[in-house]
């Protein structure tokens, strides 16, 4: 099977590391990664613990496909009580971590209690250490992932590290592997630093092994075909990553700008995918370095660039000369158009610090967009910021970024997330999230669609747990209209649910502009054995989404969180396509509930609980 | 007509599907460490280069190997008997590449075999990085890319 059969139990405060079988019976309805690890992480803690707190837990998940050769199969999850949002939190990432766990032997780890001192895990095949990590501690992802592969002699060891904003509290501290892939929202690397947990170093040799060899081979060589053959997965990604984006999401009148004061960027052009390819006047290079592919995946969609070595940020810093992952759309958007900064270096630069030292670029460029509009309302002074933050400001952009990863100055207070930052001065209403996570690249007023995703999303703000884009704007499968209200409760659920399956498999969810679960079913069936379909899949992905509701219920939020911030409801789009629109999520919510079988106000009915096995 | 494998690192992406695939191939579930092609991912210059043995004609592994376990099979591929060798490591040694290789699990050598002559590593590369031609010819292409260019500089001050 295509499960390795069981976790790694790791007591920090103990100092133990058991294994322990998988559960099987719960895998056959949660498949793996997020759907197990959150199944795991219900029956383990009170939704109700602060994050913080060692009674908290937090598992690192693979999926039973992380590690074949089906497409895109290398991913793994963070799962936990996330300290941003104090939601449920999954977060999830590629590079070449995941399939090293698999390899390893394991289906997942959790990490419980809280270490007395600095540690990191070493997990050699069967060989779990805990191993002394004061050389680490108060070091970068960057020098931690190069420290522990020097210092025990071997380059193939795969590392995922907090840097020190994990450590000091940043309130969106991501868990870094591969140097440039991140678990990136939510928090979790915040908890993973409250359990003094700096890394989890593994390598594995044990190899990855599935039910029916010969159907697998079968099932993967025909979904590889599916994505060979898809115009956005063959090109649109590959030329131009998820940066294929913003000049078409600017186009569509949806493109955040200035703290979501505007849909369009005026500087868009010169933050796109397309300018990542332009040759810059110093050295006749462009930005772009080349597409790069994490473990397995066929599409290769990662932006590997450079900064130009004249641009005033690296001039006198030959150590970030070197080549790194970035820019994708969403941290382009967040670093530039949220914040009103054109500068493509300067975006470079604090997407490298942002990955250097651990930090979620959404909210942190999210956030610095509603610090710039309480500086320029006047809230905000520069006896307090230490300098101008302006929109537009490169400088204050990249100024702050390092301040804010390492608790310096009016970083700190950068480093609570938007929503505490903008009610301690009294500006709540300037925090553009859901659930105290702000929103992703996409704006609910142009898009009406995502709005509601964005609202009803477990984790929070999120453009991943229902990507409803690839039918609003891209068509994928098929064309809806973004203006539109009528339809998107349906059309939410759906990519929701679908989404939790993809999730919960191993794979990408890029795979899903060109895969659908029919595409996906008869590698889990090949590798997993036992019976899986489609439509078991879409069944065990609206099993997930409502036990995440049902942790977030108990965790104490109600329907009224499932609410977007007034000025997408009130405050119309100025210009492009959706110019005088406002969010229309108070037409949607109502059928959403009712189409999930849930009351009205947001709880799953004892019939929807009792259906899914609640 | 011997073909052999030709690697094109400027179509890499290091998604290590024909790593994955030789493991696979050869018995060994998917499993990198396994492989006997590996991708080495050079992260500061973004470039990706896949690495195999070449079948060099006159093989240093062949010619230490001191039970005569290497042998070139039908397809140009030198190929380990694993019921001659005795895990002694010696061709390891003598291989200048680095690819010949031990594997503790079997207490033999592992080397790429070119799969019987349909190798699965090229049959796994999405970006046909990795390609199975001519050995007579390899640098056929390179040339015509050359011409190409020759002719258009020629033509320029004529």
């Amino acid at each position: 099977m295509a499960w390795a059969g069981k976790l790694l139990r790791v007591n920090l405060t103990d100092g133990t590391c058991k294994a322990e079988p998988i559960n099987m019976d719960w895998a056959g309805e949660y498949l793996g990664q997020r759907g197990l690890a959150t199944k795991y992480l219900m029956e383990e803690i009170d939704p109700k613990v602060d994050p913080l707190a060692p009674e908290n837990k937090m598992i690192m998940a693979t999926g039973p496909l992380t590690g074949t050769n089906a497409s895109t199969a290398g991913r793994y999850s963070v799962i936990t009580k996330g300290e941003l949002t104090g939601a449920i939190a999954c977060s999830n990432s590629g590079g070449f971590f995941g399939n090293e766990m698999k390899n390893a032997g394991w289906d997942m780890i959790i990490f419980e209690g809280k270490s007395p001192k600095p540690v990191y895990l070493l997990l050699l095949d069967d060989e779990a250490e805990l191993v002394d990590a004061s050389d680490f501690w108060g070091k970068s992802c960057w020098d931690t992932e190069e420290g522990i592969k020097a210092k025990h002699g071997d380059k193939f060891i795969r590392v995922a590290s907090i840097g020190e904003a994990g450590e000091i509290g940043v309130k969106y501290a991501c868990i870094v592997n591969d140097m440039d892939r991140a678990a990136g929202r939510s928090g979790v690397g915040t908890v993973m630093g409250s359990k003094n947990l700096k890394a989890v170093a593994i390598r594995g040799t044990c190899g990855v092994r599935v039910n029916d060899p010969e159907a697998f081979a079968k099932a993967v060589a025909a979904g590889k075909e599916v994505l060979a053959g898809n115009p956005v997965t063959n090109a649109g990604l590959p030329t131009y990553g998820t940066q294929v984006l913003l000049n078409v999401i600017n186009e569509v009148g949806a493109l955040p700008t200035r703290n979501h004061k505007e849909v369009q960027f005026e500087g868009a052009a010169d933050i796109s995918g397309e300018a990542m390819h332009e040759p810059r006047k110093s050295d006749g290079k462009p930005n772009l370095v080349s597409n790069a592919a994490c473990f397995a995946c066929t599409i290769a969609c990662q932006r590997v660039s450079t900064i130009d070595r004249t641009h005033y940020t690296v001039k006198e810093r030959p150590e970030y000369h070197k080549a790194s992952g970035g820019l994708e759309y969403e941290a382009a958007w967040s670093l530039g158009a949220a914040t009103g900064v054109n500068d493509l270096d300067a975006l470079t630069f604090a997407n490298f610090l942002c990955n250097e030292h651990g930090i979620d670029p959404i909210t942190f460029g999210a956030t610095l967009a509603a610090a710039m509009e309480m500086y320029e309302d006047g809230v905000l002074d520069e006896a307090t910021t230490g300098m101008p933050l302006k929109f537009g400001s490169a400088e204050a952009l990249t100024t702050m970024v390092e301040k804010t990863c390492k608790g310096e100055g009016f970083g700190v207070e950068l480093g609570l997330g938007s929503r505490r930052l903008c009610e301690k001065y009294g500006r709540p209403e300037l925090s553009m999230g859901v659930k105290s996570q702000e929103f992703p690249a996409y704006d609910g007023r142009g898009i009406q669609g995502i709005g509601l995703a964005y609202a009803t999303s477990n984790r929070g703000a999120c453009h991943l747990r229902g990507y409803t884009i690839a039918s609003e704007v891209l068509g994928i499968p098929e064309k809806t209209d973004p203006l539109a209200t009528e339809g998107k409760a349906g059309l939410v659920k759906a990519f929701q649910d679908a989404t939790a399956a993809f999730d919960s498999a191993g794979i990408c969810i890029f795979s899903s502009f060109a895969w659908t679960l029919e595409d996906v079913a008869p590698q889990i069936d090949a590798g997993c054995g036992g019976g899986w379909t489609a439509e078991r899949l879409l069944e065990v992905g609206e099993r997930i989404w409502n036990m995440e509701r049902q942790f977030n219920l108990a965790a104490g939020f109600t329907g009224k969180d499932d609410n977007l911030p007034q000025r997408l409801l009130k405050d119309a789009a100025k210009t492009g396509p959706a110019k005088g629109k406002v969010s229309g999520l108070d037409e949607m919510l109502p059928e959403y509930y009712q189409l999930r079988g849930w009351d009205a106000d947001g709880v799953p009915t004892s019939e929807t609980l009792e259906r899914f096995g609640l | 007509m011997q073909q052999i494998l030709q690697i094109n690192p400027d179509d890499c992406t290091g998604c290590y599907q024909c790593v994955l695939a030789c493991s696979n191939e050869h018995g060994e579930a998917f499993n990198p460490m396994k492989s006997r092609i590996q991708v080495f991912r050079f992260e500061d210059e973004g470039r990706y280069v896949p690495y195999t043995c070449t079948q060099c004609d006159e093989a240093w592994c062949q010619k230490s190997c001191p039970t005569n376990a290497i042998s070139l099979d039908a397809n140009g591929a030198k190929v380990v008997a694993d019921a001659l060798c005795v895990g002694c490591k010696v061709c390891t040694i003598a291989c200048p590449f680095g690819t010949i290789n031990y594997n503790a699990d079997t207490g033999k050598v592992i080397k790429c075999d070119l799969c019987g002559g349909d190798p699965a590593c090229v049959k796994a590369c999405p970006t046909k990085a990795i390609t199975f031609v001519n050995a007579n010819t390899t640098g056929f292409d390179k040339m015509r890319e050359w011409a190409a260019k020759t002719d258009a500089g020629s033509q320029k001050s004529a």
